[in-house]
Protein backbone atom coordinates (compact mmCIF):
# COMPACT_ATOMS: atom_id res chain seq x y z
CA UNK A 1 0.00 0.00 0.00
CA UNK A 2 1.16 2.82 -0.91
CA UNK A 3 0.97 6.34 0.76
CA UNK A 4 1.13 9.78 -0.17
CA UNK A 5 1.77 12.86 2.40
CA UNK A 6 1.81 16.67 1.72
CA UNK A 7 4.41 18.83 3.03
CA UNK A 8 4.17 22.35 3.19
CA UNK A 9 7.39 24.49 3.80
CA UNK A 10 6.24 27.49 5.99
CA UNK A 11 7.53 30.21 8.56
CA UNK A 12 9.38 28.14 11.20
CA UNK A 13 6.77 27.73 14.12
CA UNK A 14 9.06 29.73 16.67
CA UNK A 15 9.46 32.95 14.42
CA UNK A 16 6.69 36.03 15.49
CA UNK A 17 6.26 37.37 12.21
CA UNK A 18 6.04 40.96 11.31
CA UNK A 19 3.53 42.70 9.05
CA UNK A 20 5.16 44.60 6.37
CA UNK A 21 4.90 48.51 6.52
CA UNK A 22 2.98 49.13 3.38
CA UNK A 23 0.49 45.79 4.64
CA UNK A 24 1.12 43.79 1.20
CA UNK A 25 1.72 40.69 3.66
CA UNK A 26 4.50 39.46 6.18
CA UNK A 27 8.02 40.01 5.88
CA UNK A 28 9.52 37.12 4.84
CA UNK A 29 13.41 38.02 3.84
CA UNK A 30 15.73 36.29 6.03
CA UNK A 31 13.07 34.38 7.86
CA UNK A 32 13.48 30.79 9.26
CA UNK A 33 11.77 28.46 6.96
CA UNK A 34 11.05 24.83 7.79
CA UNK A 35 8.23 21.72 7.24
CA UNK A 36 4.78 22.48 8.73
CA UNK A 37 4.80 20.70 12.27
CA UNK A 38 1.90 19.21 11.29
CA UNK A 39 2.70 17.33 8.34
CA UNK A 40 6.22 16.09 10.61
CA UNK A 41 3.94 14.46 12.14
CA UNK A 42 2.43 12.81 8.94
CA UNK A 43 5.53 12.07 7.54
CA UNK A 44 6.38 9.92 10.75
CA UNK A 45 3.32 8.50 10.98
CA UNK A 46 3.46 7.01 7.25
CA UNK A 47 6.88 6.10 8.07
CA UNK A 48 6.04 4.03 10.93
CA UNK A 49 3.25 2.18 8.94
CA UNK A 50 6.16 1.00 6.68
CA UNK A 51 7.98 0.40 9.50
CA UNK A 52 5.14 -1.72 10.65
CA UNK A 53 5.20 -3.51 7.26
CA UNK A 54 1.24 -2.14 6.66
CA UNK A 55 2.99 0.48 4.12
CA UNK A 56 5.06 -0.52 0.93
CA UNK A 57 5.62 2.93 -0.07
CA UNK A 58 5.82 6.74 1.15
CA UNK A 59 5.76 9.15 -1.51
CA UNK A 60 6.27 12.74 -0.32
CA UNK A 61 4.71 16.21 -2.42
CA UNK A 62 5.03 19.69 -1.91
CA UNK A 63 3.77 22.90 -4.30
CA UNK A 64 5.37 25.50 -4.11
CA UNK A 65 8.44 27.36 -5.36
CA UNK A 66 12.36 25.05 -6.10
CA UNK A 67 13.61 26.02 -2.43
CA UNK A 68 10.26 23.56 -1.36
CA UNK A 69 13.02 20.42 -2.16
CA UNK A 70 14.67 21.50 1.19
CA UNK A 71 11.47 20.53 2.91
CA UNK A 72 11.03 17.54 0.71
CA UNK A 73 14.80 16.50 1.67
CA UNK A 74 13.74 16.77 5.47
CA UNK A 75 10.77 14.10 4.81
CA UNK A 76 13.35 12.16 3.16
CA UNK A 77 15.55 11.96 5.83
CA UNK A 78 12.52 10.72 8.22
CA UNK A 79 12.17 8.22 6.05
CA UNK A 80 10.22 8.95 3.21
CA UNK A 81 11.20 7.15 0.02
CA UNK A 82 10.62 9.16 -2.70
CA UNK A 83 9.62 12.91 -3.41
CA UNK A 84 7.94 14.65 -6.12
CA UNK A 85 7.57 18.79 -5.91
CA UNK A 86 5.18 20.50 -8.00
CA UNK A 87 7.31 23.70 -8.68
CA UNK A 88 4.84 26.59 -9.04
CA UNK A 89 7.37 29.29 -8.99
CA UNK A 90 6.75 31.91 -6.71
CA UNK A 91 2.73 31.81 -7.66
CA UNK A 92 0.40 32.46 -4.71
CA UNK A 93 -1.28 28.91 -3.81
CA UNK A 94 -4.69 28.40 -2.05
CA UNK A 95 -5.71 25.59 -0.72
CA UNK A 96 -8.43 24.79 -3.29
CA UNK A 97 -5.20 24.54 -5.79
CA UNK A 98 -2.82 22.76 -3.92
CA UNK A 99 -6.06 20.43 -3.59
CA UNK A 100 -6.30 20.19 -7.35
CA UNK A 101 -2.35 19.92 -7.50
CA UNK A 102 -2.65 17.03 -4.77
CA UNK A 103 -5.65 15.44 -7.20
CA UNK A 104 -3.90 15.33 -10.02
CA UNK A 105 -0.60 13.60 -8.16
CA UNK A 106 -3.32 11.46 -7.04
CA UNK A 107 -4.34 10.36 -10.11
CA UNK A 108 -0.84 9.06 -11.17
CA UNK A 109 0.25 7.70 -7.87
CA UNK A 110 -3.01 5.84 -6.78
CA UNK A 111 -1.83 6.48 -2.70
CA UNK A 112 -4.14 4.23 -0.76
CA UNK A 113 -3.74 6.82 2.15
CA UNK A 114 -3.03 10.53 2.20
CA UNK A 115 -2.01 11.78 4.85
CA UNK A 116 -2.13 15.40 5.36
CA UNK A 117 -1.46 17.89 8.28
CA UNK A 118 -4.71 18.93 9.83
CA UNK A 119 -3.63 22.84 9.36
CA UNK A 120 -1.05 24.95 7.57
CA UNK A 121 0.66 27.49 10.72
CA UNK A 122 1.08 29.86 7.53
CA UNK A 123 -2.88 30.52 6.38
CA UNK A 124 -4.15 28.74 9.55
CA UNK A 125 -6.88 27.23 6.82
CA UNK A 126 -7.40 24.08 7.85
CA UNK A 127 -9.16 23.04 4.53
CA UNK A 128 -6.35 20.86 1.99
CA UNK A 129 -7.20 17.55 3.32
CA UNK A 130 -10.96 17.45 3.46
CA UNK A 131 -10.60 19.63 -0.44
CA UNK A 132 -8.67 16.68 -1.69
CA UNK A 133 -11.11 14.05 -0.02
CA UNK A 134 -14.00 15.48 -1.33
CA UNK A 135 -12.67 15.93 -5.14
CA UNK A 136 -11.42 11.99 -4.97
CA UNK A 137 -15.13 10.98 -3.72
CA UNK A 138 -13.14 9.48 -0.81
CA UNK A 139 -13.79 9.04 3.17
CA UNK A 140 -11.53 11.41 5.37
CA UNK A 141 -10.75 11.50 8.87
CA UNK A 142 -9.33 14.67 10.20
CA UNK A 143 -7.83 15.48 13.84
CA UNK A 144 -6.56 12.45 13.74
CA UNK A 145 -4.65 11.60 17.51
CA UNK A 146 -4.70 7.71 16.72
CA UNK A 147 -4.52 5.43 13.50
CA UNK A 148 -4.87 1.77 13.21
CA UNK A 149 -4.72 0.07 9.75
CA UNK A 150 -6.39 -3.32 9.37
CA UNK A 151 -8.45 -5.35 6.93
CA UNK A 152 -8.21 -2.56 4.00
CA UNK A 153 -9.68 0.27 6.33
CA UNK A 154 -9.02 2.52 8.63
CA UNK A 155 -9.94 3.07 12.57
CA UNK A 156 -8.98 6.84 13.63
CA UNK A 157 -9.46 8.57 16.77
CA UNK A 158 -10.01 12.46 16.06
CA UNK A 159 -9.68 14.99 18.50
CA UNK A 160 -13.42 17.24 18.58
CA UNK A 161 -14.42 19.63 20.47
CA UNK A 162 -16.13 17.66 22.98
CA UNK A 163 -13.43 15.16 23.44
CA UNK A 164 -12.57 12.02 21.36
CA UNK A 165 -14.49 10.32 18.47
CA UNK A 166 -13.32 6.82 16.85
CA UNK A 167 -14.70 6.36 13.07
CA UNK A 168 -13.79 3.45 10.71
CA UNK A 169 -13.28 4.23 7.19
CA UNK A 170 -12.70 2.68 4.02
CA UNK A 171 -9.68 3.03 2.08
CA UNK A 172 -8.51 4.79 -0.31
CA UNK A 173 -8.79 7.82 2.45
CA UNK A 174 -7.52 11.53 3.58
CA UNK A 175 -6.45 11.26 7.37
CA UNK A 176 -5.66 14.87 8.51
CA UNK A 177 -3.20 15.07 11.41
CA UNK A 178 -3.48 16.12 15.03
CA UNK A 179 -0.75 17.20 17.45
CA UNK A 180 -1.20 13.75 19.63
CA UNK A 181 -0.56 11.27 16.62
CA UNK A 182 2.86 11.00 17.50
CA UNK A 183 5.89 12.86 18.27
CA UNK A 184 8.79 12.81 14.94
CA UNK A 185 11.67 11.38 15.44
CA UNK A 186 15.36 13.64 14.39
CA UNK A 187 16.69 13.01 11.21
CA UNK A 188 19.69 11.22 11.85
CA UNK A 189 23.29 12.10 10.05
CA UNK A 190 23.58 8.90 7.68
CA UNK A 191 19.70 9.26 6.91
CA UNK A 192 20.39 12.76 6.42
CA UNK A 193 23.20 12.12 3.95
CA UNK A 194 21.02 9.13 2.43
CA UNK A 195 18.44 11.11 1.75
CA UNK A 196 20.45 13.24 -0.54
CA UNK A 197 20.52 10.41 -2.99
CA UNK A 198 16.67 9.69 -2.80
CA UNK A 199 14.88 10.41 -5.94
CA UNK A 200 12.97 13.53 -6.02
CA UNK A 201 10.86 14.51 -9.23
CA UNK A 202 10.09 17.88 -10.44
CA UNK A 203 6.62 18.54 -12.16
CA UNK A 204 4.30 21.48 -12.93
CA UNK A 205 0.68 22.89 -12.53
CA UNK A 206 1.01 22.90 -16.47
CA UNK A 207 1.95 19.34 -16.94
CA UNK A 208 0.03 18.45 -14.41
CA UNK A 209 -2.94 20.58 -16.31
CA UNK A 210 -4.11 22.29 -13.64
CA UNK A 211 -5.60 25.55 -13.15
CA UNK A 212 -4.04 27.28 -9.92
CA UNK A 213 -5.19 31.10 -10.21
CA UNK A 214 -6.23 31.90 -6.67
CA UNK A 215 -9.87 32.84 -6.03
CA UNK A 216 -8.84 35.06 -2.89
CA UNK A 217 -7.50 38.50 -3.40
CA UNK A 218 -5.82 39.93 -0.47
CA UNK A 219 -6.62 43.18 -0.01
CA UNK A 220 -4.45 44.02 2.84
CA UNK A 221 -2.40 42.62 5.29
CA UNK A 222 -2.32 44.83 9.08
CA UNK A 223 -1.01 43.81 12.62
CA UNK A 224 -3.49 42.78 14.91
CA UNK A 225 -4.40 45.34 17.79
CA UNK A 226 -2.03 45.23 20.89
CA UNK A 227 -2.64 44.65 24.33
CA UNK A 228 -1.64 46.98 27.05
CA UNK A 229 -0.20 44.66 28.91
CA UNK A 230 2.93 44.23 31.48
CA UNK A 231 1.50 45.72 34.80
CA UNK A 232 2.16 43.57 38.12
CA UNK A 233 0.54 42.99 41.17
CA UNK A 234 2.07 42.91 44.44
CA UNK A 235 0.74 39.79 45.63
CA UNK A 236 -2.60 37.74 45.93
CA UNK A 237 -4.03 40.22 48.29
CA UNK A 238 -3.84 43.23 45.54
CA UNK A 239 -4.83 41.06 42.57
CA UNK A 240 -7.65 40.26 44.16
CA UNK A 241 -8.72 44.10 45.16
CA UNK A 242 -7.71 45.01 41.52
CA UNK A 243 -10.28 42.22 39.95
CA UNK A 244 -12.95 43.34 42.34
CA UNK A 245 -12.32 46.68 42.64
CA UNK A 246 -11.13 48.05 39.23
CA UNK A 247 -11.44 45.57 36.31
CA UNK A 248 -14.29 44.31 38.56
CA UNK A 249 -14.36 41.38 36.56
CA UNK A 250 -15.46 39.23 40.04
CA UNK B 1 -30.02 35.97 -2.56
CA UNK B 2 -30.63 34.13 0.41
CA UNK B 3 -27.85 33.37 3.23
CA UNK B 4 -28.04 29.46 4.30
CA UNK B 5 -26.39 28.91 8.01
CA UNK B 6 -25.39 25.34 9.10
CA UNK B 7 -26.29 24.95 12.84
CA UNK B 8 -24.18 23.36 14.79
CA UNK B 9 -26.36 21.20 17.67
CA UNK B 10 -26.38 17.97 19.35
CA UNK B 11 -30.05 17.08 18.36
CA UNK B 12 -31.95 18.47 21.30
CA UNK B 13 -30.46 21.50 21.43
CA UNK B 14 -28.38 23.93 19.53
CA UNK B 15 -24.47 25.11 20.77
CA UNK B 16 -23.56 28.75 21.18
CA UNK B 17 -21.37 28.36 18.31
CA UNK B 18 -24.46 28.50 15.85
CA UNK B 19 -25.91 32.08 17.32
CA UNK B 20 -22.66 33.44 16.77
CA UNK B 21 -22.37 32.32 13.27
CA UNK B 22 -26.51 33.82 12.91
CA UNK B 23 -24.48 36.83 14.00
CA UNK B 24 -22.19 36.80 11.23
CA UNK B 25 -24.10 36.32 8.97
CA UNK B 26 -26.63 39.48 9.78
CA UNK B 27 -24.03 41.80 8.71
CA UNK B 28 -24.41 40.17 4.88
CA UNK B 29 -27.91 41.02 4.91
CA UNK B 30 -30.68 38.66 3.11
CA UNK B 31 -33.05 36.82 4.31
CA UNK B 32 -31.29 33.56 6.68
CA UNK B 33 -31.85 30.35 6.37
CA UNK B 34 -30.65 27.75 9.09
CA UNK B 35 -29.94 24.44 7.86
CA UNK B 36 -30.83 21.57 11.58
CA UNK B 37 -29.11 18.72 9.49
CA UNK B 38 -30.01 15.87 12.43
CA UNK B 39 -31.89 12.88 13.98
CA UNK B 40 -34.68 13.62 15.74
CA UNK B 41 -33.69 17.09 15.96
CA UNK B 42 -36.94 18.75 16.08
CA UNK B 43 -36.00 20.11 19.41
CA UNK B 44 -32.80 21.50 17.92
CA UNK B 45 -34.76 22.95 15.35
CA UNK B 46 -37.29 25.16 17.39
CA UNK B 47 -34.24 26.19 18.85
CA UNK B 48 -33.25 27.79 15.56
CA UNK B 49 -36.53 29.16 15.08
CA UNK B 50 -36.47 31.55 18.31
CA UNK B 51 -33.56 32.61 16.88
CA UNK B 52 -33.51 36.35 15.70
CA UNK B 53 -33.08 37.05 12.05
CA UNK B 54 -33.36 33.71 11.13
CA UNK B 55 -36.01 33.96 8.20
CA UNK B 56 -36.78 29.93 8.08
CA UNK B 57 -35.21 26.48 9.23
CA UNK B 58 -34.45 23.71 6.99
CA UNK B 59 -34.66 20.57 9.11
CA UNK B 60 -33.29 17.27 7.28
CA UNK B 61 -34.58 14.45 9.83
CA UNK B 62 -32.43 11.14 8.47
CA UNK B 63 -30.57 8.77 11.09
CA UNK B 64 -27.54 9.64 8.27
CA UNK B 65 -27.62 12.58 10.19
CA UNK B 66 -27.17 11.45 13.73
CA UNK B 67 -23.65 11.33 13.81
CA UNK B 68 -22.96 14.74 11.50
CA UNK B 69 -20.11 13.04 9.65
CA UNK B 70 -18.39 14.88 7.24
CA UNK B 71 -19.34 13.18 4.43
CA UNK B 72 -22.96 13.33 4.56
CA UNK B 73 -23.39 16.23 6.13
CA UNK B 74 -21.34 17.99 2.81
CA UNK B 75 -23.37 16.05 0.50
CA UNK B 76 -26.95 17.76 1.93
CA UNK B 77 -25.25 21.21 1.91
CA UNK B 78 -24.13 20.48 -1.66
CA UNK B 79 -27.74 19.61 -2.65
CA UNK B 80 -29.30 22.42 -1.31
CA UNK B 81 -26.52 24.88 -1.86
CA UNK B 82 -28.08 26.69 -5.13
CA UNK B 83 -29.45 30.03 -4.81
CA UNK B 84 -27.74 30.85 -1.82
CA UNK B 85 -24.50 33.38 -2.04
CA UNK B 86 -23.07 32.55 1.25
CA UNK B 87 -22.92 29.28 3.21
CA UNK B 88 -21.68 29.89 6.95
CA UNK B 89 -20.84 27.41 10.05
CA UNK B 90 -18.89 27.77 13.37
CA UNK B 91 -14.88 27.70 12.92
CA UNK B 92 -15.22 24.50 15.58
CA UNK B 93 -14.24 21.59 14.72
CA UNK B 94 -17.90 20.43 13.29
CA UNK B 95 -17.33 23.29 10.62
CA UNK B 96 -13.97 22.62 9.87
CA UNK B 97 -14.33 19.56 9.12
CA UNK B 98 -17.13 19.38 6.55
CA UNK B 99 -17.51 22.83 5.32
CA UNK B 100 -14.10 22.27 3.13
CA UNK B 101 -15.63 19.72 1.38
CA UNK B 102 -18.68 21.52 0.25
CA UNK B 103 -16.48 24.30 -0.77
CA UNK B 104 -14.03 22.23 -2.68
CA UNK B 105 -17.29 20.44 -4.39
CA UNK B 106 -18.72 23.97 -5.33
CA UNK B 107 -14.90 24.87 -7.11
CA UNK B 108 -14.74 28.14 -4.71
CA UNK B 109 -12.26 29.48 -2.00
CA UNK B 110 -13.23 28.40 1.42
CA UNK B 111 -12.75 31.60 3.71
CA UNK B 112 -11.81 30.02 6.76
CA UNK B 113 -12.49 31.58 10.39
CA UNK B 114 -13.79 35.38 9.32
CA UNK B 115 -13.54 37.50 12.70
CA UNK B 116 -15.02 40.34 10.71
CA UNK B 117 -17.07 40.94 7.42
CA UNK B 118 -16.32 44.08 5.97
CA UNK B 119 -19.28 43.80 3.18
CA UNK B 120 -20.88 40.85 1.14
CA UNK B 121 -17.19 39.84 -0.44
CA UNK B 122 -15.02 41.07 2.19
CA UNK B 123 -13.80 39.93 4.84
CA UNK B 124 -10.85 39.60 7.54
CA UNK B 125 -9.05 36.53 9.07
CA UNK B 126 -6.25 35.83 11.25
CA UNK B 127 -3.07 34.24 9.77
CA UNK B 128 0.26 33.25 11.36
CA UNK B 129 -1.36 32.75 14.43
CA UNK B 130 -2.99 35.56 14.60
CA UNK B 131 0.10 37.40 14.17
CA UNK B 132 -1.37 39.29 11.05
CA UNK B 133 -4.90 39.90 9.77
CA UNK B 134 -5.76 39.23 6.28
CA UNK B 135 -8.77 41.31 4.70
CA UNK B 136 -9.63 39.14 1.81
CA UNK B 137 -12.44 39.52 -0.78
CA UNK B 138 -13.64 36.70 -3.13
CA UNK B 139 -14.91 36.50 -6.88
CA UNK B 140 -16.57 33.32 -6.24
CA UNK B 141 -20.25 32.94 -6.51
CA UNK B 142 -20.68 31.47 -3.48
CA UNK B 143 -19.05 32.39 -0.48
CA UNK B 144 -18.36 29.24 1.78
CA UNK B 145 -17.16 30.78 5.38
CA UNK B 146 -16.45 29.08 8.63
CA UNK B 147 -16.89 31.82 11.49
CA UNK B 148 -14.57 32.24 14.62
CA UNK B 149 -17.22 32.76 17.48
CA UNK B 150 -15.66 34.78 19.92
CA UNK B 151 -15.65 37.85 17.06
CA UNK B 152 -19.51 38.08 16.73
CA UNK B 153 -21.81 38.16 20.10
CA UNK B 154 -24.35 35.66 19.62
CA UNK B 155 -28.13 36.21 18.79
CA UNK B 156 -30.72 36.57 20.98
CA UNK B 157 -34.01 34.73 21.17
CA UNK B 158 -37.04 36.86 19.44
CA UNK B 159 -37.89 35.24 16.01
CA UNK B 160 -40.49 32.96 15.18
CA UNK B 161 -39.23 31.01 11.73
CA UNK B 162 -41.43 28.64 10.25
CA UNK B 163 -39.59 24.83 9.99
CA UNK B 164 -39.49 23.48 6.71
CA UNK B 165 -38.83 19.65 6.32
CA UNK B 166 -35.93 19.33 3.34
CA UNK B 167 -35.16 15.66 1.92
CA UNK B 168 -31.63 14.14 3.07
CA UNK B 169 -29.39 13.21 1.08
CA UNK B 170 -28.83 9.64 0.43
CA UNK B 171 -26.77 8.03 3.24
CA UNK B 172 -22.66 8.01 1.81
CA UNK B 173 -21.92 4.98 3.99
CA UNK B 174 -18.08 5.64 3.65
CA UNK B 175 -17.83 6.55 7.49
CA UNK B 176 -19.12 4.40 10.80
CA UNK B 177 -18.55 6.07 14.23
CA UNK B 178 -17.21 2.96 16.70
CA UNK B 179 -17.59 5.67 19.72
CA UNK B 180 -17.25 8.90 21.75
CA UNK B 181 -15.17 9.54 24.84
CA UNK B 182 -17.22 12.85 25.72
CA UNK B 183 -15.61 14.76 28.19
CA UNK B 184 -18.34 15.40 30.60
CA UNK B 185 -17.88 18.12 32.94
CA UNK B 186 -20.89 21.03 34.61
CA UNK B 187 -18.80 23.17 34.34
CA UNK B 188 -19.60 25.99 31.63
CA UNK B 189 -18.78 25.19 27.70
CA UNK B 190 -14.87 26.69 27.44
CA UNK B 191 -15.83 28.53 23.91
CA UNK B 192 -19.20 30.18 25.83
CA UNK B 193 -17.30 30.68 29.15
CA UNK B 194 -17.53 34.13 30.81
CA UNK B 195 -14.67 32.85 33.33
CA UNK B 196 -11.35 30.41 32.29
CA UNK B 197 -8.83 29.33 34.86
CA UNK B 198 -6.21 27.73 32.60
CA UNK B 199 -3.12 25.59 33.14
CA UNK B 200 0.20 25.12 31.56
CA UNK B 201 3.08 22.62 32.27
CA UNK B 202 3.58 24.85 35.46
CA UNK B 203 1.54 22.49 37.57
CA UNK B 204 3.72 19.54 37.19
CA UNK B 205 0.82 16.74 37.08
CA UNK B 206 -2.57 15.98 36.47
CA UNK B 207 -3.24 15.67 40.51
CA UNK B 208 -2.01 18.85 40.63
CA UNK B 209 -3.66 20.74 38.32
CA UNK B 210 -7.15 19.38 39.91
CA UNK B 211 -5.92 19.91 43.04
CA UNK B 212 -5.38 23.64 42.51
CA UNK B 213 -7.44 24.15 39.66
CA UNK B 214 -10.45 23.08 40.18
CA UNK B 215 -11.24 24.83 43.78
CA UNK B 216 -10.69 28.04 41.89
CA UNK B 217 -12.94 27.05 39.02
CA UNK B 218 -15.40 26.72 41.37
CA UNK B 219 -15.12 29.88 43.34
CA UNK B 220 -15.26 31.79 39.87
CA UNK B 221 -18.04 29.62 37.86
CA UNK B 222 -15.42 29.29 35.43
CA UNK B 223 -14.25 27.04 32.57
CA UNK B 224 -10.98 25.15 32.60
CA UNK B 225 -8.60 25.18 30.28
CA UNK B 226 -5.08 24.31 29.30
CA UNK B 227 -1.87 24.55 27.45
CA UNK B 228 -0.60 22.09 25.04
CA UNK B 229 1.86 21.36 27.30
CA UNK B 230 -0.67 20.35 29.73
CA UNK B 231 -2.71 18.10 28.04
CA UNK B 232 0.46 16.66 26.26
CA UNK B 233 1.45 15.41 29.64
CA UNK B 234 -1.59 13.92 30.18
CA UNK B 235 -3.09 16.47 33.02
CA UNK B 236 -6.30 17.10 31.21
CA UNK B 237 -8.31 15.53 28.40
CA UNK B 238 -7.52 17.20 24.80
CA UNK B 239 -10.75 19.13 24.81
CA UNK B 240 -9.18 21.61 27.24
CA UNK B 241 -6.52 22.58 24.99
CA UNK B 242 -6.88 26.77 23.99
CA UNK B 243 -4.45 28.02 21.40
CA UNK B 244 -3.49 28.49 17.53
CA UNK B 245 -5.12 24.72 17.25
CA UNK B 246 -7.02 24.28 19.98
CA UNK B 247 -9.76 26.63 21.46
CA UNK B 248 -9.73 30.08 20.56
CA UNK B 249 -11.79 31.57 23.48
CA UNK B 250 -12.35 35.09 24.86
CA UNK B 251 -13.56 35.50 28.58
CA UNK B 252 -14.19 38.40 30.77
CA UNK B 253 -11.18 36.68 32.44
CA UNK B 254 -8.99 34.65 31.59
CA UNK B 255 -6.57 33.15 34.30
CA UNK B 256 -2.89 31.60 33.34
CA UNK B 257 -1.17 29.70 35.51
CA UNK B 258 2.14 28.15 35.18
CA UNK B 259 1.62 28.90 31.19
CA UNK B 260 4.55 30.67 29.75
CA UNK B 261 2.78 31.91 26.99
CA UNK B 262 3.84 30.82 23.83
CA UNK B 263 2.43 32.64 20.70
CA UNK B 264 0.53 29.28 19.83
CA UNK B 265 -1.00 29.47 23.15
CA UNK B 266 -1.32 33.26 22.94
CA UNK B 267 -3.39 32.86 19.53
CA UNK B 268 -6.35 31.43 21.57
CA UNK B 269 -6.86 33.56 24.55
CA UNK B 270 -5.21 37.10 23.71
CA UNK B 271 -8.92 38.74 22.86
CA UNK B 272 -10.06 38.15 26.46
CA UNK B 273 -11.14 41.14 28.00
CA UNK B 274 -8.98 41.11 31.12
CA UNK B 275 -5.73 38.73 31.69
CA UNK B 276 -4.25 37.03 34.97
CA UNK B 277 -0.81 35.85 34.57
CA UNK B 278 0.88 33.33 38.17
CA UNK B 279 4.19 32.67 37.29
CA UNK B 280 7.27 32.26 38.81
CA UNK B 281 9.21 33.89 36.23
CA UNK B 282 9.16 37.51 35.59
CA UNK B 283 10.31 37.12 32.48
CA UNK B 284 7.58 34.65 31.00
CA UNK B 285 6.46 36.17 27.67
CA UNK B 286 2.71 35.93 29.21
CA UNK B 287 2.92 38.99 31.74
CA UNK B 288 3.25 40.93 28.35
CA UNK B 289 -0.09 40.29 27.39
CA UNK B 290 -1.42 40.20 31.03
CA UNK B 291 -3.11 43.05 32.86
CA UNK B 292 -2.44 41.69 36.27
CA UNK B 293 0.80 39.81 36.39
CA UNK B 294 1.66 38.27 39.92
CA UNK B 295 5.29 36.78 39.68
CA UNK B 296 4.94 33.84 42.38
CA UNK B 297 4.98 30.48 42.98
CA UNK B 298 1.48 28.87 41.75
CA UNK B 299 1.97 26.56 45.14
CA UNK B 300 1.53 29.15 47.41
CA UNK B 301 -0.45 31.88 44.99
CA UNK B 302 -3.53 29.67 43.95
CA UNK B 303 -4.28 28.38 47.45
CA UNK B 304 -4.26 31.86 48.92
CA UNK B 305 -6.28 32.97 46.17
CA UNK B 306 -8.93 30.33 46.68
CA UNK B 307 -8.97 31.77 50.40
CA UNK B 308 -9.11 35.31 49.20
CA UNK B 309 -12.38 34.77 47.05
C1 LIG C 1 2.16 23.49 15.48
C2 LIG C 1 2.07 23.86 16.92
C3 LIG C 1 0.83 24.16 17.45
C4 LIG C 1 0.70 24.48 18.79
N1 LIG C 1 -0.54 24.78 19.26
C5 LIG C 1 -0.66 25.12 20.57
C6 LIG C 1 -1.95 25.45 21.12
O1 LIG C 1 -2.98 25.44 20.42
N2 LIG C 1 -2.02 25.79 22.42
C7 LIG C 1 -0.90 25.83 23.25
O2 LIG C 1 -1.05 26.14 24.43
N3 LIG C 1 0.29 25.51 22.75
C8 LIG C 1 0.45 25.14 21.45
N4 LIG C 1 1.68 24.79 20.98
C9 LIG C 1 2.80 24.63 21.96
C10 LIG C 1 3.46 25.92 22.37
O3 LIG C 1 4.46 26.24 21.42
C11 LIG C 1 4.13 25.76 23.78
O4 LIG C 1 5.02 24.67 23.73
C12 LIG C 1 3.11 25.50 24.90
O5 LIG C 1 2.07 26.45 24.85
C13 LIG C 1 3.82 25.57 26.23
O6 LIG C 1 2.93 25.23 27.28
P1 LIG C 1 3.21 25.77 28.76
O7 LIG C 1 3.20 27.24 28.76
O8 LIG C 1 2.24 25.08 29.67
O9 LIG C 1 4.65 25.15 29.11
P2 LIG C 1 6.04 25.86 29.29
O10 LIG C 1 6.39 26.70 28.15
O11 LIG C 1 6.97 24.80 29.72
O12 LIG C 1 5.77 26.86 30.51
C14 LIG C 1 5.56 26.46 31.81
C15 LIG C 1 5.56 27.74 32.66
O13 LIG C 1 5.26 27.42 34.02
C16 LIG C 1 6.05 28.23 34.86
N5 LIG C 1 6.18 27.54 36.14
C17 LIG C 1 6.80 26.36 36.41
N6 LIG C 1 6.68 26.03 37.70
C18 LIG C 1 5.96 27.03 38.28
C19 LIG C 1 5.52 27.27 39.62
N7 LIG C 1 5.79 26.41 40.61
N8 LIG C 1 4.84 28.39 39.85
C20 LIG C 1 4.57 29.29 38.86
N9 LIG C 1 4.96 29.10 37.59
C21 LIG C 1 5.65 27.98 37.31
C22 LIG C 1 7.36 28.39 34.14
O14 LIG C 1 8.02 29.57 34.58
C23 LIG C 1 6.90 28.46 32.68
O15 LIG C 1 6.71 29.80 32.26
C24 LIG C 1 1.83 24.48 19.64
C25 LIG C 1 3.08 24.20 19.11
C26 LIG C 1 3.21 23.89 17.77
C27 LIG C 1 4.56 23.57 17.22
N1 LIG D 1 1.73 23.93 -0.79
C1 LIG D 1 1.50 22.74 -0.23
N2 LIG D 1 2.21 21.66 -0.62
C2 LIG D 1 1.98 20.45 -0.07
N3 LIG D 1 1.07 20.23 0.88
C3 LIG D 1 0.32 21.26 1.31
C4 LIG D 1 0.49 22.57 0.78
N4 LIG D 1 -0.39 23.38 1.38
C5 LIG D 1 -1.08 22.62 2.26
N5 LIG D 1 -0.65 21.34 2.23
C6 LIG D 1 -1.13 20.20 3.04
O1 LIG D 1 -2.42 20.50 3.53
C7 LIG D 1 -2.42 20.60 4.95
C8 LIG D 1 -3.42 21.64 5.41
O2 LIG D 1 -3.09 22.93 4.88
P1 LIG D 1 -4.10 24.15 4.93
O3 LIG D 1 -5.41 23.67 4.45
O4 LIG D 1 -3.48 25.18 4.03
O5 LIG D 1 -4.15 24.62 6.37
C9 LIG D 1 -0.96 20.85 5.30
O6 LIG D 1 -0.68 20.43 6.61
C10 LIG D 1 -0.25 20.00 4.25
O7 LIG D 1 -0.28 18.62 4.60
Amino acid sequence: MKVLVPVKRVVDYNVKVRVKADETGVDLANVKMSMNPFDEIAVEEAVRLKEAGLATEVVVVSCGPAACQETLRTALAIGADRAILVDCGETELQPLAVAKLLKAVCAAEAPQLVVCGKQAIDDDANQVGQMLAALQGWPQATFASKLVLADGKAQVTREIDGGLETLEIGLPAVVTTDLRLNEPRYASLPNIMKAKKKPLDTTTPATLGVDVAPRLKTLKVSEPPRRQGGAKVADVADLVNKLKNEAKVI
Amino acid sequence: MAILVIAEHDHASLKAATRNTLAAAARLGGDIHLLVAGSNAAAAAQQGAACAGVAKVLLADAPQYAEQGAENVAALVLSLASGYSHILAPASTFGKNFMPRVAALLDVAQISDIVAVQSADTFVRPIYAGNALATVQSADPVKVITVRGTAFDPVADGGSAPVEAVAGAADSGQSKLLGRELTVSARPELGAAKVIVSGGRGLGSGDKYRELLEPLADKLGAALGASRAAVDAGFVPNDFQVGQTGKIVAPQLYLAIGISGAIQHLAGMKDSKVIVAINKDPDAPIFQVADYGLVADLNEAVPQLIAAL
